[in-house]
């Protein structure tokens, strides 16, 4: 028995913004006809795309459950992972486009780099008061502690609030609002005490200073990671760091 | 990258952009609506009564942290605008913007002070 | 293979225009031209007010003009907006934790426009509104 009769489809026009860096000088549209599953995302209309219309197609996906962050792509102008946004919600037109404010690779792939990079440049993992051994066992943290900063923890990655911050967009050197969500993460957590060697990246220019707390980034996260409550908590707390290094001025670093 | 100066110009934005938030409104009203619109009398503008809140330290002092606050908020608010709109003459920008909210911080000082 | 990344062109000054959140948060910046204009109001009273009673009824017969009472209704709009929008995030900028537990956001917006009616009220009635 085929139980796919009993599942209403529509054909949705799928228009896909290509670019193959080996024949095209820049990007352009393709259409596709897609017959829609109703109960299918948009990561499962691109795959039909791929599987049955154009095997050249390139996208990247993995988990299909909004918690590898791979598959995130402009659709409608919207950032959005495509495993988590249902058809049943979008009209019967749909405009699909690699995440903005990164370069195109090829096709929905962008460059991610660049995130990586300032990734990297926040220092995001423990740095523990002093160095411990597998002998002495986990570090201890109170439920009340953990509640500070697990919010932040929730980032995937995804890059969705780079792809809708007007900040990042005018200026590519800006940290951007993961990295600086993730910076906070560690700076809140108790078993961390690198605040100090994360401040050369956050507290600069193209740090949480370039943030002008448009909020974009805190409404397509998918997690409600809200970087921008990060950013904002990681302003007012620069500006009494920056305040107490004069009436208290640092000796040594702190470490 | 080396750590930004900008907490000091940001802390009178966000300084300013509290006070605004609570006061601006009504000090609007007080001052430009409710007179004309016929809900308070005209004497409490008159010149007599300005000029006795403002010869009072208190009042100077008052008078004085708003306007400060206010233009201080406004001039960084109206810096990152311009590079929000894609100027990008970034020191031009904030010479005319904090420029701007300098001068008004002396007109008012003058202006208190002569009074 | 050879690689070569293809950088969009972004709109740097019509950005804002193109989705409503965008608009929005620029309608919210904007905000700082009529406060800013609102404060070169008073200081430019506060200068009259030196040169003596004639200037000082010169201006407040501006200020109180119909050009006058346009303006200042702009700026109270805008004011309004500032407001508002201030206050809508404050929960986000500073978070309180009160027994444990997050304070939820819309207590402290909802004591923030409590204060604000106050601080309001009092100012009005002082004056003799």
């Amino acid at each position: 028995m085929n139980a796919d009769t009993d599942i209403k489809t529509r054909i949705i026009e799928i228009e896909i913004l290509r670019y193959n860096p080996e024949t095209d000088i820049e990007p352009a549209f393709q259409t596709y006809e897609v017959p829609c599953h109703e109960d299918w995302v948009v990561l499962d209309a691109v795959n039909y795309i791929k599987d049955e219309i154009d095997r050249t197609l390139s996208y990247r996906w993995s988990c299909h459950m909004a918690v590898c962050g791979s598959c995130g792509m402009m659709v409608n102008g919207e950032p959005t992972l495509s495993c988590h946004s249902f058809l049943r919600d979008h009209p019967d037109k749909l405009r699909i486009e690699p995440l903005a404010n990164f370069p195109i690779e090829r096709d929905l792939v962008v460059v991610m780099d660049d995130f990586i990079d300032k990734l990297k440049s926040v220092k995001p993992y423990i740095v523990p008061r002093e160095k411990r051994s597998i002998d002495d066992g986990t570090h201890t943290q109170m439920p009340a502690e953990l509640a500070k900063f697990k919010q932040y923890t929730l980032c995937i990655n995804c890059t969705l609030c780079y792809a809708a911050c007007p900040q990042y967009m005018l200026n590519e050197g800006f940290v951007g609002p993961a990295a600086l969500a993730l910076a906070h993460r560690y700076n809140l957590d108790s078993r961390d005490v690198g605040a100090s060697a994360r401040e050369d990246v956050v507290a600069s220019n193209p740090g949480v200073w370039e943030c002008s707390f448009v909020g974009a980034c805190s409404d397509v996260c998918p997690h409600d990671v809200d970087p921008a409550s990060a950013i904002q908590q990681a302003k007012i707390a620069g500006v009494l760091d920056y305040f107490k290094s004069f009436l208290m001025p640092k000796g040594e670093a702190k470490q | 990258m080396a750590r930004s100066n900008k907490p000091i110009v940001w802390s009178l934005f966000a300084g300013g952009g509290t006070l605004a938030a609570f006061l601006t409104p009504v000090l609007i009203i007080i001052t430009g609506l409710a007179v004309p619109l016929g809900f308070m009398s005209g004497d409490v503008l008159s010149y007599e009564r300005v000029l006795a809140v403002v010869q009072n330290p208190v009042g100077k002092l008052v008078l004085f942290g708003v306007i400060f606050l206010q233009v201080w908020h406004a001039a960084h608010r109206l810096r990152i605008t311009a590079h929000d709109v894609g100027i990008h003459a970034d020191t031009a920008v904030m010479l005319v913007c904090y420029g701007l909210a300098a001068l008004g911080t002396v007109a008012t000082v003058f202006a208190l002070l002569s009074l | 293979m050879s690689r070569k990344p293809f950088i969009r062109p972004v709109p740097t000054a019509s950005w804002w225009l193109h989705q409503g959140r965008y608009t929005r948060y620029m309608i919210r910046e904007a905000t700082c031209i009529l406060i800013g204009a609102y404060s070169a109001v008073l200081i430019v009273g506060l200068m009259r007010l030196g040169e003596g009673k004639v200037a000082y009824d010169a201006y407040l017969a501006t200020v109180q003009s119909p050009a006058g009472m346009l303006f200042h209704i702009v700026a109270l709009a805008f004011a309004l907006y500032h407001t508002t929008s201030w206050f809508n995030v404050t929960p986000k900028a500073m978070p309180l934790v009160y027994a444990g537990k997050r304070v939820p956001g819309g207590l402290i917006i909802g004591a923030h426009y409590i204060g604000w009616a106050v601080v309001s009220v009092i100012l009005l009635v002082l004056v003799g509104a």
